[in-house]
């Protein structure tokens, strides 16, 4: 698949007159763009993130509501959320292109409105690498210098939070509730990828799916050694019946995430080295 | 079916007693099934953590679901007669929307401001969903001003529902990150009913039910006409704030404990008339037994389908009840007679 994008791009790109870009995006979507588009709406906060990591945040000239990092995009123009986006808002910028997730149902209007639009829906480790690859080829900035370069960085820090972790904190197991319902983060989502690479157990075993709504009786049987909450809907302070004996709760083994941490911890985007930091703060603060 | 031949006292009593019986059945199951199956009972005398399992989540969760139905059920049998509408349900006055946006705010004010964390960890979301609910009666009662003309406060109990419904899915879309959680309220879970729940609902259920039954009168009046009520000299404008009290604090309750569990209130008593029909006195206490055994069956199944995982139990008690009535109600029609 890799070969086939990179043999479709050096064909395109000889083809094509210079600078000129055509991108697959991932609903399987060809678009291209005369040269690399300057004005760029953004309305998924993971890939405003990752055009700033690009350092080419001066292009973005509007964002979704839930977009808030890097503080610069907090003044830019907003044009409503990822799911009730304001096209005639995002019209009005007249952007050379808009990126959204996929499943947003923005695409088809602003398609038939004439303005070109790059699907993009980072899900997992691997995604964000691939994600700021085709940001990176829609900069046109050279991978080098760009999505290879950051794409290290990423991974050197990751690798870094995980060194850090003592031999016994390792050998932590963990559960980690996304929502109430109890909502787990099991090992093939983005949470669990990175507790796997901090070399933590996560007690969600992968055949559940990236996030399973598990019967509460299972954590107690599982008995995990750290909880980790990971948005403010309350859990922490409303506990299931009796979980009372879990080791982590009679221990005070419970890391609560805050709304800014939140928003790092659960965001599949380049910010991915600071949510392993912050996690492995936190299981080396409880259970190192 | 020889049932059918029966006296209808008769058999509404068969039909109590088959529904107790049902009832003590599930309850045995509901004790069994869980993340594991039956292991956690036999490992009982040895392992703390299965006893634990067993008394602590299991046992209060089947109790609870089976408390959660027969509110509703009571609440349903109490509002088709008190509206003489069959279509009526528990939800009618508001209180569902009520508690949804109760939850709602609870979920995305707590941790913003110190003062709101402070009150809210008090509160508690079984707290705020019961605000919720009780206001949101009120409100409806506000708008229909009183409860004396049926249709006017069937028509506030919508428009509150609609708006109070509006506001929540405005609530959701500002703070997307709880709509995961809110989503399991909407379709019910029996997994956070601890003992105090229990407790809670039980006491709420005996008054209820006891209140109901002292009024069941009214019911059957009411079902002859409002005018042939009056003239058999009922109190029926304190019969009706009674009742209506009665239908929001039993609604209420369980919607705080357990989540808008769905089709409970609506199906229980019709799945009673369905049988036998008899008076109110005797409808509310059957359509308690239904609601109770259809909802303890649909949790014991939430839990048992796809172990560890669940199901909301709201989708298999809407699946369960109406593939049953549905059934039932085909079975009838075959055979000349309508539901």
């Amino acid at each position: 698949m890799k070969t086939f994008a990179a043999l479709l791009f050096a064909c395109c790109t000889a083809l094509l007159p210079a600078h000129a870009l055509q991108i697959t995006d991932d609903r399987g979507v060809s678009v291209s763009f005369a040269q690399s588009p300057q004005r760029i709406v953004s309305v998924l906060p993971s890939l405003t993130e990752g055009v700033c990591a690009l350092d080419q945040c001066q292009r973005l000239v509007g964002v979704d509501r839930y977009s808030n990092y890097p503080a610069s995009v907090r003044s830019l123009p907003v044009v409503g959320g990822g799911i009730d986006p304001n096209i005639e808002a995002i019209v009005a910028l007249k952007p050379d292109v808009v990126l959204l997730a996929v499943s947003s149902r923005a695409s088809e209007r602003l398609e038939a409105l004439g303005i070109k639009v790059l699907a993009l829906e980072p899900k997992n480790h691997a995604d964000v690498r691939r994600v700021l690859k085709k940001l990176g080829a829609l900069l046109d900035i050279p991978d080098a210098v760009g999505a290879d370069r950051l794409w290290r960085i990423i991974d050197a820090s990751v690798e870094a939070a995980a060194q850090s972790l003592s031999p016994k904190a390792k050998n932590t197991r963990v559960y980690f509730e996304v929502s109430r319902g109890p909502y787990a983060a099991g090992e093939s989502s983005f949470i669990g990828e990175t507790l796997r690479r901090l070399g933590v157990k996560n007690i969600i075993p992968a055949a559940l799916g990236p996030f399973p709504r598990i019967n509460p009786e299972f954590v107690v049987r599982a008995n995990p050694d750290l909880i980790m909450v990971g948005n403010r809907s309350m859990q922490a302070m409303a506990a299931y019946p009796g979980w009372s004996s879990i080791k982590a709760v009679k221990e005070q083994r419970i890391c609560v995430y805050g709304v800014d941490e939140s928003d790092v911890v659960v965001r599949p985007g380049p910010r991915m080295a600071e949510a392993a930091r912050i996690m492995a703060k936190c299981i080396a603060d409880k259970a190192g | 079916m020889s049932l059918t031949y029966l006296h209808p006292h008769r058999k509404a009593f068969w039909l109590a007693i088959g529904l107790a019986g049902v009832s003590a059945v599930l309850l045995l199951l509901g004790v069994s099934v869980g993340s594991t199956g039956f292991d956690s009972v036999l490992d009982m005398q040895r392992d703390p953590q299965a006893l634990l399992i067993v008394l602590d989540i299991r046992l209060p969760r089947t109790l609870g679901a089976w408390l959660a139905g027969a509110l509703l059920g009571l609440a349903g049998a109490v509002a088709q007669g008190l509206f003489r509408n069959p279509l009526a349900d528990p939800y009618l006055l508001g209180s569902a929307s009520g508690a949804s946006l109760g939850v709602a705010l609870a979920m995305a004010l707590f941790g913003i401001s110190p003062l709101a964390t402070h009150w809210l960890a008090r509160l508690g979301l079984t707290g705020a969903a019961f605000v919720g609910a009780v206001l949101a009666v009120l409100l409806t009662l506000l708008l229909a001003k009183g409860v004396q003309h049926t249709l006017r406060l069937l028509l506030a109990g919508v428009v509150v529902g609609v708006v109070l419904g509006a506001i929540t899915s405005l609530v959701l879309l500002l703070q997307p990150e709880i709509m995961q959680a809110m989503q399991s309220f909407m379709l019910g879970s029996t997994g956070f009913v601890g003992w105090t729940a229990c407790a809670i609902m039980a006491a709420v259920f005996a008054a209820a039910m006891l209140a109901a039954w002292m009024m069941s009168h009214a019911l059957d009046g009411l079902a002859l006409g409002e005018a042939t009520a009056q003239s058999l000299g009922l109190p029926l404008p304190q019969m009706r704030a009674a009742l209506v009290a009665v239908l929001a604090l039993a609604t209420g309750t369980a919607v705080a404990q357990t989540g808008l569990i769905a089709f409970v209130g609506l199906a229980a008593p019709h799945l009673v008339r369905s049988v036998v029909k008899t008076t109110h006195g005797r409808l509310i206490g059957l359509a308690s037994l239904m609601g109770a055994v259809l909802l303890t069956a649909a949790d014991i199944l939430a839990r048992g389908l796809v172990a560890p995982q669940e199901l909301p139990v709201g989708v298999l008690t809407a699946v369960l009840g109406g593939t049953y009535l549905l059934w039932l109600m085909h079975r009838n029609t075959g055979r000349g007679s309508g539901l």
